[in-house]
């Protein structure tokens, strides 16, 4: 059962210099919560910002990871 | 159905329907929290839109994120390019993006209505089995 932590790790470890904030939303390790904060996101749009984050957990997403709802953001705060 | 004909329905369906959502259930019983907020947000605009349920064959939801690359549903497609999930979405209602994208007005009460029960679906949602046979 994947951890916050782990995916927070995971996340940051593929993104470097991100910062990410994973939480659990349900406490049953399958339905996450992300925000994260990243140079990496410039010039992307929402969407290629969100599958480039799904992209590192591929096919565990709908499987083990059943949800992972996402924010992300540029360090300017900009999000598209 | 071969995985071929689901793909190619699907491709059909992205094309063919200016706004098409894909989603788990339907907009008037929607069978997961994200799918019910993507509807309600859609439905809060007004906008006519096409809803087909992925639940009916689990192929239908691996044809369909191996053709949008997006893992999960649901999937809002316009003009042929997908949009994104709930998240997406939500956001983009709340900043009146999703309004201009659509061409409509954004309503006058600014939050994503929380449950759709009250909306009726703009548009009949594509039964799987009324297209196909």
């Amino acid at each position: 059962m994947p951890r916050p932590e782990e995916l927070q790790h995971r996340i940051e470890s593929a993104l470097p210099g991100a910062r990410a904030q994973v939480q659990d939303l349900t406490g049953g390790g399958d339905h996450f919560r992300a925000e994260i904060v990243s140079d990496r996101f410039a010039g992307l749009s929402r969407i290629e910002q969100h599958q480039l984050v799904y992209g590192i957990f591929g096919a565990e997403i709908g499987g083990p990871i059943h949800a992972l709802s996402l924010k992300t953001s540029t360090p300017e705060g900009t999000t598209a | 159905m071969t995985d071929t004909e689901i793909h190619d329905f699907l491709q059909q369906s992205i094309e063919e329907n200016r706004v098409m959502l894909f989603m788990k259930g339907t907009p008037d019983a929607p069978a997961c929290g994200f799918s019910a907020r993507t509807a309600a947000a859609l439905g809060a605009l007004g906008t006519p839109y096409a809803a087909l349920d992925i639940l009916p064959d689990p192929r239908i939801r691996q044809e369909l994120s191996a053709l949008s690359n997006w893992p999960t549903i649901p999937q809002l497609f316009v003009n042929g390019k997908l949009v994104g999930g709930c998240d997406i979405v939500t956001e983009m209602y709340d900043s009146g993006e999703l309004a201009e994208l659509l061409g409509v007005e954004q309503p006058a009460d600014e939050e994503v209505p929380a449950a759709p029960e009250a909306e009726a679906p703009q548009a009949a949602p594509l039964g799987l089995e009324n297209r196909l046979g």
